[in-house]
């Protein structure tokens, strides 16, 4: 009797402590943007490892994802921009390792405005965005406005410049889109989060933003591409580099980011060299740490590589998720760069990312 | 009297009492505590009153903050909302307590609960979408041009007629905040003691003064302490008025143009300050709306102390 009563929890034990071992749950933090992607990704990776792997994504905006992924309390961290060079030296000096920037979707940011009676999308340019912004384009029938519009019969009406007041991912990618095309921008306003605006109301979220606009006969404000579709805001297309004028879409933004990248992936892509992409794209980004027995959050080895094949399946199964949802997928110059980020990954010592992105 | 504390019970109930109150202080210590040090970065990168006084707020170019005009937009917006919204709310307690009939009168409590009630981010939406483009087209439009054309010199102070700004903040906040200075007048008045009211009637006044010198006078107390309890509600307030109010802290405010609070610069700018002395600055600028609080609180409470005083001089 004694004996099976030792077998019995000895089987019990056991088969605890698999269960414990087969089951974790990675833990990350960040942007609010690509929450729905995230979910998504998480749903479809849990079912594909049959339970065995759990993600938990808290969409606490991305100066939170940064905090906690400094403080290491998640397995990783999610942005809209890329670590400072101030933070990437932080990472360096605190942890004596390095932060990786590993970009898994695209968003583009779209002029959206309230016309009444025009119906075909307006055109623009990136100096006249500006112009606009800095409040020195007052009225929609401005001269630099109606040139490029030669076929719109453009209102009196004076502009009224909406802009999101809560600091944001799609402010960055906005402002930093102006401060390129625009040398009186970057030195007046320059680029951040949250800025300090020359003009214009402050709407509270996306919402907030295409609330304003949509009440607001002559407002323009700029959201996401993905919001302006859903709530079938218009919004104009955009002259890229190439002198095209590009209405945002997912090929279009794709094509954005199709262009030679620096080794770390930190880089902007807004005012794009490719010729059919769209100038207001930007990467979002995963923060891991390359040597990642130094994130206290990472508890074994079993757990780092779990996190190194989900990063591995974002970037090249789980990409089919991203167009339907509206994100951008990554083509194949970012892929690679990005796997190759992936690739260097290590856990006390040993090279799991190699042996796992195959590399 | 001391026997009744030599009872075991009786004393661990006091000294329960004691630590649960002692816990509410400790807890608002820490709250000021955490929040100094949370905003010491900026604080003495600035100064106390550097900071408190500073205009600028620029965390991209120059990294400067000062939190000055957000102080301001806070006291303009809360007090405009607390004066506009008093006589109305005074008016719907005196008429739910005294003149309507008790059908009416519960309807009034009724709906003045449930406006109580309404989250916040309601209240918002409904400013985005049907107060403020409402306010624009029939207020701020027909008086834009009306200035423009006959009196100049008050365009300036009107400003840029987009519907978000500092009035609908205004209009807003006062209408979020009628029912608690009314749920506390009607209560208030209602225990002013049946016998002053008779004892004013028999002398042959009138309704009004009736209500005028016997009423009004006892039940001032819960009044005024409605009305701050209101102010407090006011500071605080974020989501509402966040939504209108243009978030824009370009000095000098005008009636129409953005305007910028403490709460909603914080509730702005916090999730996405990554940078140590942005984050410290918002922390500051909670520091500092801690302050604010408890000198509304303060005032308050002097206020019905004197206001005590006189009623029982009365009495």
């Amino acid at each position: 009797m004694r004996r099976l009563t030792a077998t019995v929890l000895g089987a019990l034990a056991l088969a605890a402590s698999a269960w414990a071992q087969s089951t974790i749950t990675l833990v990350g933090a960040g942007a609010t943007f690509p929450y729905p992607l995230m979910a998504k990704y998480a749903d479809e990776y849990t079912r594909l490892t049959g339970g065995k792997v759990r993600i938990n994504y808290q969409s606490i905006g991305s100066g939170g994802g940064i905090r906690q992924f400094l403080e290491q309390t998640v397995h990783f961290g999610a942005s809209d921009a890329p670590l400072s060079d101030q933070v990437m030296k932080d990472v360096k000096t605190r942890f004596k390792t390095n932060a990786l920037n590993i970009a898994y979707a695209l968003g583009a940011v779209v002029p959206v405005y309230n016309l009444p009676g025009v119906r075909e999308p307006l055109r623009f340019t990136g100096p006249v965005l500006a112009d606009i912004y800095l409040g020195k384009i007052k009225t929609w029938n401005d001269p630099a406005l109606q040139a490029l519009n030669p076929n719109v019969k453009l209102p009196p009406l004076p502009i009224t410049v909406v802009h999101r007041s809560d600091g944001s991912g799609t402010t960055y990618v906005w402002v930093d889109y102006l401060s390129k095309v625009s040398p009186e921008w970057a030195s007046k306003v320059g680029r951040g989060t949250s800025v300090q605006w020359p003009v214009g109301v402050g709407g509270k979220g996306n919402e907030g933003v295409a609330g304003v606009v949509k009440q607001t006969p002559g407002a323009i404000g700029y959201v996401e591409v993905t919001y302006a579709k859903q709530n079938n805001l218009s919004y104009g297309a955009v002259q890229n580099k190439s002198g095209r004028f590009i209405l945002a879409d997912l090929a279009s933004i794709k094509a954005a980011a199709n262009v030679p990248l620096p080794g770390d992936m930190r880089v902007s892509i807004t005012d794009t060299a490719a010729p059919d992409g769209y100038p207001i794209a930007s990467f979002t980004y995963l923060l891991l740490y390359e040597d990642l027995s130094v994130n206290k959050a990472v508890k074994s080895e079993a757990e780092a590589r779990a996190l190194v094949e989900f990063v591995k399946w974002i970037l090249t199964d789980g990409q089919k998720y991203n167009e339907p949802l509206t994100y951008g997928a990554l083509d194949s110059v970012p892929q690679q760069r990005a796997l190759a980020l992936l690739s260097r990954v290590t856990y006390q010592g040993k090279p799991i990312g190699k042996e796992i992105t195959g590399r | 009297m001391k026997r009744l504390y030599t009872h075991s019970g009786d004393r661990i109930f006091a000294w329960a009492l004691l630590l649960l109150a002692l816990g509410v202080v400790v807890l608002a210590l820490l709250m000021a505590y955490e929040l100094y040090q949370g905003g010491s970065l900026a604080l003495k990168r600035f100064g106390l009153l550097g900071f408190a006084l500073g205009r600028e707020w620029d965390p991209v170019i120059q990294k400067s903050f000062g939190a000055w005009p957000y102080i301001l937009g806070t006291v303009i917006v809360s007090l405009s909302a607390l004066l506009l919204s008093f006589f109305p709310a005074l008016a719907a307690a005196i008429f739910a307590a005294e003149y309507a009939p008790r059908w009416l009168a519960q309807v009034i409590n009724f709906l003045l609960d449930l406006m109580a009630a309404v989250p916040s981010v309601v209240y918002g939406l409904w400013g985005i979408f049907v107060l403020a483009p409402w306010i624009r087209d029939q207020v701020q439009l027909p008086l834009y041009m009306w200035a423009a054309e006959h009196a100049p010199w008050l365009v300036p102070i009107l400003g840029v007629p987009t519907g978000y700004g500092l009035m609908t903040a205004v209009l807003i906040l006062a209408s979020m905040i009628v029912p608690y200075t009314a749920a506390l007048a009607r209560d208030a008045i209602a225990l002013v003691p049946k016998e002053h009211r008779e004892a004013a009637y028999a002398l042959g006044a009138t309704r009004w003064e009736v209500m005028r010198m016997a009423i009004l006078p006892l039940a001032r107390g819960g009044i005024i302490a409605g009305a701050f309890l209101a102010l407090a509600r006011a500071v605080g307030e974020t989501m509402a008025v966040t939504m209108v109010i243009g978030n824009s802290h370009k000095l000098p405010y005008t009636l129409f143009g953005g305007a910028a609070t403490m709460p909603s610069v914080i509730a702005n700018e916090f999730t996405e300050a990554v940078e140590d002395l942005h984050l410290s600055a918002l922390i500051a600028v909670g520091f500092l709306l801690f302050w604010v609080s408890m000198a509304v609180n303060f005032a308050a409470a002097y206020v019905l102390r004197r206001q005590e005083r006189l009623v029982k001089g009365v009495l």
